[in-house]
C-alpha cells in the first residue's frame, strides 16, 4: 500500500509529497522515524520564518513555532545541550571566517539528529500552529439556533444505493445457499447442533457475515503508539476475504482524522505525560478497589472538584469508563413511574442505562423541539399509560454533540421548554466537553447558558482530555445521594492515578493554570480547524452534516460500495478516516466521518481537502445542491451584515458549489470566520 | 361571481385536466379499457364507485391514535394540566444508611499499598484493597507502565472498532487466552461492565438463563437487560440446579430449540464461596446448556498459578463456554475480559455494547495486565504465599470469633464475615442495624490501625429481589508479613467483640 501512495500523493503539497514517497521508498519495519522526520523538519523550517520578525531568542522562536510543550523544549538538559552543540561546532568550523565575532544573523541552527527526532516525534503528536490567524473562538453567535440544513443528493444516488443493498443482499443469500450446503463448517454457530441452540441467530448474523465482512478491513484497524496528529497503523493483509488478518510486519504513518482527540491531549510527552508519569511513580499503577470501599484517593477527590469547577457545577463524580457512567446513572435517578424522553439518536450507553432503570422510555425526533413539545404535552396530559396517574418526573436526555451527525443539541430551545414543562434535563457531553465553547466547557459554555439550568451534566474524559472514563456533575445534594445509590460507585473499579493525572493536567492546561496560553491555543485551533475543514468540504461540493462549530464532520457517501472505496483511497493518501454505514446510520446515509483535532495544522487540513477533492471526483461524491452552504461567495454584492438577507433572496437560484481546490485553500482562512451557511 | 362564470371556469379546468390526462403515455389504453368494461355492467360500475368513494373517505379521515385509553383533551385543558403538574425531584433525601455511606468514605492519600496513609494523616494496615500480591507498588511493573505511557500516551482516544485497537490490546488478549487455555479472548475497558454486556450479546428475548440466586449485581444487570426467560436455583445447590435444568428441559421439549445458559460465578462476589465446577460441567453437558462462568473474583487468585477456578478444580477451560473475568483486581490493571471459542469472541466484537460503544482500555493498563499475568505464570510461589497468608488470617477470625463467621472459601483472600444467625436473632438486628454495627466495627478497626471495609451492595429493581446479608470484607495481601497479618486479624477480632458485646 505505501508503494502506491508515492504516485498518488497530492501534487500541490510539496511539504508532504517527499515525505510519503520517502516513506514508501524505505518500506521496511523501521518506517516510523524516517517517514516523519524530513516531513516535520521541512515544516519546521517553513513555519518558522513567520515568527522570525519577533525579536526573540532562537530558543523562544522555536517554542513559538512549535507552539506547545514549553517545558519539554526549555527544561530538559538533553535538548539544551543538543541545541548548543551545533553552535559550538559551527563556530569552530568557521574559525577563519572574518565575521566570526558577529552574532549569528540567522535564528536557525541546524538541529542535531537527536533534537530533530525529538521534534519530529513531538510534531507527529501535535502539529505546530502555522499562522496566528488559524484560530477561532467557538461560540454561539446569538439568535435562534439554526437547524442544520439537510441536503439531499439527486434521486439517482438514492436509487442506486437501494439497488446496491438489494444486490448485496441477493448475493448474500445466494452465497449462503451454496455455503450452507458445501461449506457447512462455516455455519456451525448459526444452526442448532447436538441439542444446543444456535449460538447466533442466522438472521441477525446475515448483515455481519455478508455485508460487513466485505469491508472488514476498514474497521478495527490495529494501531500502535500515540493517536495524536498522526497515527501509526500496523499493516495487515488477508488471505480469506477479511475473515482473518495477518500482519505484514510494516507500519504506515497516517494523518489521524479518526481519533476523538479533539484538543490534542493524546501525547506521550509534554506536561500531561510528565505529570502522569510522576503520579504513576508516586501513587502506583491503580487504586485496586471500588470507589465505595477503599478505592478513593486524594487524587479522586481533587479531580472531582476540578471537574465540577470546570463544568460549572457544585460537585461531580468520576468513573473509570464512559459507557459505564451512562449505563449506571439512570437506574439511580429514575425508576418505575418516571418517563425518559430521549433523542432518537442518543448513544447506545444511554439506551442501555435507560433500559436498566425500569422507567418508561419515549423518543423524539433528532433535535426537533416541536416534536419534543408535542411529546411532552401528551405525556403530561395523559399521564402514565392505563392508570393515567401523573408521571413522577420526566427526564429529557440529549447529547451535547452527536457523534455520527456532528450536530449539537438545541440547548436554548430545550431550556425554553424546560421552563414551561418543568422536566429534568440530562445532557451527555461525551463529545462536546472540551470540544465546544469559548473556554471548552461544553454546550452550556457554547450557548452562554447558566449550567444551573441543566440538572445533570455527564461527560467523558476519554475524548478531549486524552484520558479515560466519565463523569457526572450536578448539585452537591444530588451527588451525595448518588454516591450512595449509583452502582458504578459500588462495583466499578476506581480510575487509575495516571489517568486521573492526565485529566487533571489537561483540565489545568485548558483553564490556563498550567502553561498559560496553551489551553486557549488548543481550543481556538480546534474551532478554526473544524470550521475550516467543514467550509472547505462544503465548497468542494460534499454533503456535510452538522453544525458549524462541531469538530465532528461527517460527509455523506450514500452508496455502500463507496465506504470501502473512500476508506482505501484515503489510506492510499495516508489519511485514516472512519467510515460508518448501516446499522450505525440510516440505511441510505452511509458516511465518512472526520474528527478534527487541535493537533492538526492548516497544511494537514489542506492535505485532507485535496485528497477529498480527488476522491470526490473519482467516486462521484460531490452531490451538494448548495442549500447547506458553501456556495460561491465571490460575487457577493451586499455588505457582510446584509449578506444573510441577500443570500435568502437568492435562495431560489442556489448554484451547487463546486469550487476548485486552489480557491478553497486560498479563500478558506478569511471566509471561515463568517457564518458558513 | 355568478353560476355561469363558475361553470365556465369549471369546464375550462376539466378540459385542462382531460388534456393533461391525455398527455400521459398509456392513457388511451386505460381509457379504452375503462370504457369497454363499464359499457354493459351498471352494477359493477356502482360497486366500484362505492369502493372508490370509501377509499377516498378513508384516506381523508382524520388521523387517530391507536394507543388505547387516550383521553381527548383540548389545548387549554392540556395547558392547565401542564401548569398543575409538579414533578418529584430526581433524587430524594438520603436515608441514614446512605448518609453514613458518604460520610464514612475512606480517602487514601498517596499510594495504595499494604500500608496506606489516610486523609486524617494516620498510616494504617490496608486490608481493604484487592492488592493481594502487592503488585501495585512493584517498581518493575511501574517502570513498564511508564514506558508504555511514554510510547502510547494515556488514553486510546477511540473505541476499538475505530482505530482504538492498539497492539498492546491484542497482546493482552492473546496473553489471557493462552494463560487460561482458551482459543480466544476479548478485553473490555471496565470489569464491572463486562459481564452485563456479554450476557445480552448472546442471550436474547426468548432464550433461557438458569442462574444462581447469589450471583453478583453485574450479572443480574446483564440478565435484566437480556430480557431472556430466567430460572433461578438456590445458591450453590447442585441438586436444585439439576431440578431446575430438568424442569426447563421438560417445559421446553416441544418448543423450538433456543439458546440456554447456566450463569454462575467462580468465587461469589457477595458470599466469597466457590462454585462446584465439575458438577456444573457434568450437568451442563447432560442437559445441553452453555456455561457462562464469571471469574471476576477468582481469576488471578485460585489455582496453582492463579488461572482461576478451572485450574483449581482441574477443569479444562475449553469446557466452559465463556469465562468472564477481571483484570482490575489483584492484577492491578483495569478492564475485564471474556475468553472462549473464536466464534464467541468474534460475535462480541460487533454486538457487545460495552465493547463496541466504549473507548478502549488505556494502553498502560493493558501492558500491566500482560506483565502481571506473566509474573503469576512464572512464579506460582506468589500464589502459594497468598494462600498461606489467607490461612493465617482465617485462623484468626473464623474459628475464634463468637460473633461472626466467614462465608468465603478457605482459599479466597477476600474474606466475607457475616454475623452469626444466632447473634442476629438474639439481638433482633434488622439489615440496617447490622450495617451500622458493622460500620462501627470498621471504625473501631481503623482506630486500631487496620483498614477493612464492609461488603457494599446495592438493592436493584430487578425481581426477584436479592437480599445479601451485611458483611465485613477483609482482603489479605502478601505485602504484609505473616506476623502482621496475624496481628491485624487479632485487631479485627477484638474490634468485632468490642462493638458487638456493647450492643444490647
Amino acid at each position: 500500500m505505501p508503494r502506491r501512495a508515492a504516485s498518488s500523493s497530492p501534487a500541490n503539497q510539496p511539504a508532504n509529497a517527499p515525505s510519503s514517497s520517502l516513506a514508501s521508498g524505505k518500506g521496511g519495519i523501521a518506517i516510523k522515524a524516517p517517514s516523519i522526520r524530513p516531513n516535520r523538519l521541512s515544516q519546521f523550517f517553513s513555519t518558522s520564518p513567520k515568527s522570525k520578525t519577533e525579536p526573540q531568542s532562537a530558543q523562544a522562536a522555536i517554542q513559538l513555532a512549535s507552539g506547545i510543550s514549553v517545558p519539554s523544549t526549555a527544561t530538559p538538559p538533553i535538548s539544551s545541550a543538543s541545541l548548543s552543540l551545533p553552535t559550538i561546532s559551527l563556530s569552530t568550523a568557521t574559525a577563519g571566517n572574518p565575521n566570526m565575532d558577529e552574532p549569528p544573523t540567522t535564528l536557525f541552527q541546524p538541529p542535531s539528529p537527536e533534537e530533530a527526532r525529538r521534534l519530529a516525534k513531538q510534531h507527529a503528536q501535535f502539529g505546530p500552529i502555522g499562522h496566528h490567524s488559524h484560530r477561532y473562538t467557538s461560540r454561539h453567535p446569538g439568535g435562534a439556533f439554526p437547524e442544520p440544513v439537510m441536503d439531499e443528493p439527486p434521486y439517482y444516488y438514492l436509487l442506486t444505493t437501494y439497488i446496491s443493498y438489494l444486490i448485496l443482499i441477493a448475493f448474500g443469500h445466494v452465497r449462503d445457499f451454496f455455503g450452507k450446503r458445501f461449506r457447512e463448517e462455516n455455519y456451525r454457530h448459526l444452526k442448532p447442533q447436538n441439542g444446543y441452540g444456535a449460538l447466533n441467530s442466522d438472521f441477525d448474523n446475515f448483515y455481519v457475515r455478508r455485508l460487513k465482512l466485505r469491508i472488514n478491513d476498514c474497521f478495527e484497524r490495529p494501531v500502535t503508539g500515540v493517536p495524536g496528529r498522526y497515527i501509526t497503523l500496523l499493516d495487515r493483509a488477508t488471505d480469506d476475504h477479511n475473515r482473518h488478518f495477518y500482519f505484514t510486519g510494516t507500519t504506515t504513518d497516517t494523518l489521524n482524522l479518526s481519533s476523538y482527540n479533539y484538543l490534542g491531549f493524546a501525547q506521550s510527552e509534554g506536561p500531561c505525560a510528565d505529570i502522569s508519569e510522576e503520579t504513576l511513580r508516586k501513587y502506583g499503577i491503580v487504586s485496586p478497589s471500588t470507589r465505595a470501599e477503599v478505592g478513593t484517593q486524594d487524587l479522586h477527590v481533587e479531580v472531582e472538584d476540578l471537574v465540577a469547577k470546570f463544568v460549572g457545577k457544585e460537585a461531580s463524580m468520576v468513573f473509570s469508563m464512559g459507557f459505564g457512567t451512562n449505563a449506571n446513572i439512570f437506574p439511580a435517578i429514575v425508576g418505575k413511574g418516571c418517563l425518559i424522553i430521549s433523542d432518537e439518536l442518543n448513544h447506545a450507553s444511554i439506551r442501555f442505562g435507560a433500559r436498566l432503570s425500569g422507567a418508561s422510555i419515549a423518543m423524539f425526533k433528532h433535535n426537533d423541539m416541536h416534536d419534543l413539545e408535542a411529546k411532552l404535552r401528551e405525556a403530561i396530559s395523559q399521564g402514565q399509560p392505563r392508570t393515567h396517574r401523573p408521571w413522577k418526573n420526566i427526564l429529557i436526555v440529549v447529547e451535547g454533540l452527536y457523534s455520527m451527525e456532528g450536530s449539537m443539541c438545541n440547548l436554548p430551545g430545550l431550556i425554553m421548554l424546560k421552563r414551561r414543562y418543568k422536566f429534568h434535563l440530562f445532557v451527555d457531553e461525551a463529545h462536546s466537553i472540551g470540544a465546544v465553547g469559548p473556554s471548552g466547557r461544553g454546550v452550556c459554555d457554547y450557548f452562554g447558558i447558566d449550567t444551573n439550568e441543566v440538572d445533570i451534566l455527564m461527560g467523558t474524559l476519554t475524548k478531549s482530555f486524552g484520558a479515560n472514563g466519565g463523569y457526572i456533575a450536578a448539585d452537591r445534594a444530588m451527588i451525595d445521594k448518588l454516591r450512595a445509590t449509583n452502582s458504578g460507585v459500588f462495583y466499578g473499579e476506581s480510575p487509575a492515578p495516571a489517568v486521573l493525572a492526565q485529566i487533571m493536567s489537561a483540565l489545568r492546561i485548558i483553564n490556563g493554570e498550567l502553561v498559560p496560553g496553551q489551553g486557549e491555543e488548543r481550543l481556538q485551533r480546534l474551532a478554526f480547524n473544524s470550521r475550516y475543514l467543514r467550509l472547505g468540504l462544503k465548497r468542494l461540493g460534499f454533503i456535510v452534516y452538522g453544525h458549524d462549530d462541531s469538530p465532528i464532520i461527517p460527509i455523506l457517501l450514500f452508496n455502500p460500495a463507496k465506504m470501502p472505496a473512500f476508506s482505501h483511497e484515503m489510506l492510499k493518501r495516508k489519511i485514516s478516516v472512519v467510515v460508518v454505514g448501516y446499522p450505525a446510520t440510516p440505511l441510505v446515509s452511509s458516511r465518512a466521518r472526520f474528527c478534527v483535532s487541535a493537533a492538526h495544522t492548516k497544511e494537514d487540513l489542506d492535505r485532507i481537502l485535496t485528497a477529498c477533492d480527488e476522491i470526490g471526483n473519482v467516486l462521484q461524491l460531490k452531490f451538494s445542491t448548495g442549500i447547506a452552504g458553501g456556495a460561491v461567495t465571490g460575487d457577493v454584492t451586499a455588505p457582510p451584515e446584509m449578506e444573510k438577507e441577500w443570500r435568502r433572496k437568492r435562495e431560489l437560484r442556489v448554484v451547487p458549489p463546486r469550487w476548485r481546490i486552489e480557491d478553497v485553500i486560498r479563500r478558506g482562512v478569511q471566509d471561515v470566520k463568517s457564518p458558513l451557511y | 361571481m355568478d353560476i355561469q362564470e363558475t361553470q365556465r371556469l369549471l369546464s375550462e379546468y376539466l378540459h385542462e385536466l382531460a388534456d393533461l390526462f391525455h398527455r400521459v403515455p398509456g392513457s388511451a389504453i386505460f381509457l379504452r379499457y375503462v370504457k369497454s368494461s363499464y359499457q354493459d355492467d351498471p352494477i359493477r360500475s356502482a360497486v366500484e364507485l362505492f369502493l372508490f368513494l370509501f377509499a377516498l373517505r378513508y384516506l381523508m379521515a382524520p388521523k387517530y391514535s391507536t394507543k388505547p385509553g387516550v383521553v381527548q383533551l383540548s389545548e387549554d385543558e392540556i395547558d392547565d394540566l401542564v401548569d398543575e403538574w409538579t414533578p418529584e425531584p430526581l433524587v430524594g433525601k438520603p436515608t441514614p444508611l446512605e448518609a453514613m455511606e458518604v460520610e464514612k468514605r475512606t480517602v487514601i492519600v498517596g499510594p495504595v499499598g499494604p500500608k496506606s496513609k489516610l486523609s486524617n494523616g494516620r498510616t494504617v494496615v490496608n486490608l481493604g484493597s484487592y492488592n493481594y500480591y502487592n503488585f501495585n507498588t512493584n517498581e518493575s511493573l511501574k517502570e513498564k507502565a511508564i514506558q508504555t505511557l511514554r510510547n502510547y500516551g494515556v488514553g486510546p482516544c477511540g473505541p476499538r472498532g475505530f482505530y482504538g485497537t492498539q497492539d498492546v490490546h491484542m497482546k493482552t488478549e492473546a496473553d489471557v487466552a493462552s494463560f487460561l487455555g482458551t482459543a480466544s479472548c476479548i478485553i473490555y475497558a471496565q470489569a464491572f461492565s463486562t459481564i452485563s454486556s456479554v450476557i445480552p450479546a448472546f442471550s436474547k428475548r426468548g432464550d433461557i438463563i438458569v442462574a444462581d440466586k447469589g450471583v453478583s449485581f453485574a450479572i443480574r444487570k446483564g440478565i435484566q437487560i437480556s430480557r431472556s426467560i430466567v430460572r433461578w436455583y438456590e445458591h450453590n445447590d447442585m441438586e436444585d440446579l439439576e431440578r431446575v435444568l430438568a424442569k426447563v428441559t421438560k417445559e421446553q421439549a416441544r418448543k423450538p430449540l433456543t439458546r440456554r445458559f447456566i450463569i454462575t460465578e467462580g468465587l461469589f462476589e457477595s458470599y466469597g464461596d466457590m462454585v462446584d465446577l465439575p458438577k456444573i460441567i457434568e450437568l451442563k453437558l447432560k442437559y445441553k446448556f452453555r456455561l457462562v462462568l464469571d471469574e471476576t473474583w477468582s481469576f488471578g487468585v485460585l489455582g496453582r498459578s492463579g488461572r482461576g477456578v478451572t485450574e483449581h478444580q482441574n477443569v479444562d477451560a475449553a469446557e466452559v463456554d465463556m469465562i468472564v473475568g477481571s483484570l482490575a483486581g489483584p492484577l492491578i490493571a483495569g478492564g475485564g475480559f471474556c475468553a472462549g471459542s473464536e466464534e464467541i469472541v468474534h460475535h462480541q466484537r460487533i454486538s457487545a455494547a460495552a465493547y463496541t460503544f466504549s473507548a478502549a482500555l488505556p494502553a498502560l493498563l493493558s501492558t500491566t495486565a500482560s506483565a502481571t499475568i506473566n509474573i503469576l505464570q512464572n512464579s506460582p510461589e506468589t500464589v502459594t504465599q497468598l494462600r498461606e497468608h489467607t490461612k493465617a488470617m482465617w485462623a484468626q477470625l473464623d474459628p475464634r470469633s463468637d460473633w461472626v463467621y466467614c462465608t468465603s472459601a478457605p482459599e479466597n483472600p477476600m474474606m466475607i464475615l457475616v454475623l452469626k444467625p444466632e447473634v442476629v436473632a438474639a439481638k433482633r438486628l434488622s439489615l440496617d442495624d447490622q450495617q451500622f454495627l458493622l460500620q462501627d466495627v470498621v471504625d473501631e478497626c481503623l482506630a486500631n490501625g487496620v483498614l477493612i471495609s464492609r461488603l457494599k451492595t446495592l438493592q436493584d429493581n430487578f425481581e426477584p429481589k436479592q437480599i445479601v446479608s451485611p458483611a465485613l470484607k477483609v482482603c489479605v495481601t502478601t505485602g504484609l508479613t505473616r506476623k502482621e497479618i496475624e496481628k491485624a486479624g487479632t485487631t479485627i477480632r477484638h474490634a468485632i467483640t468490642k462493638v458487638l458485646s456493647k450492643r444490647k
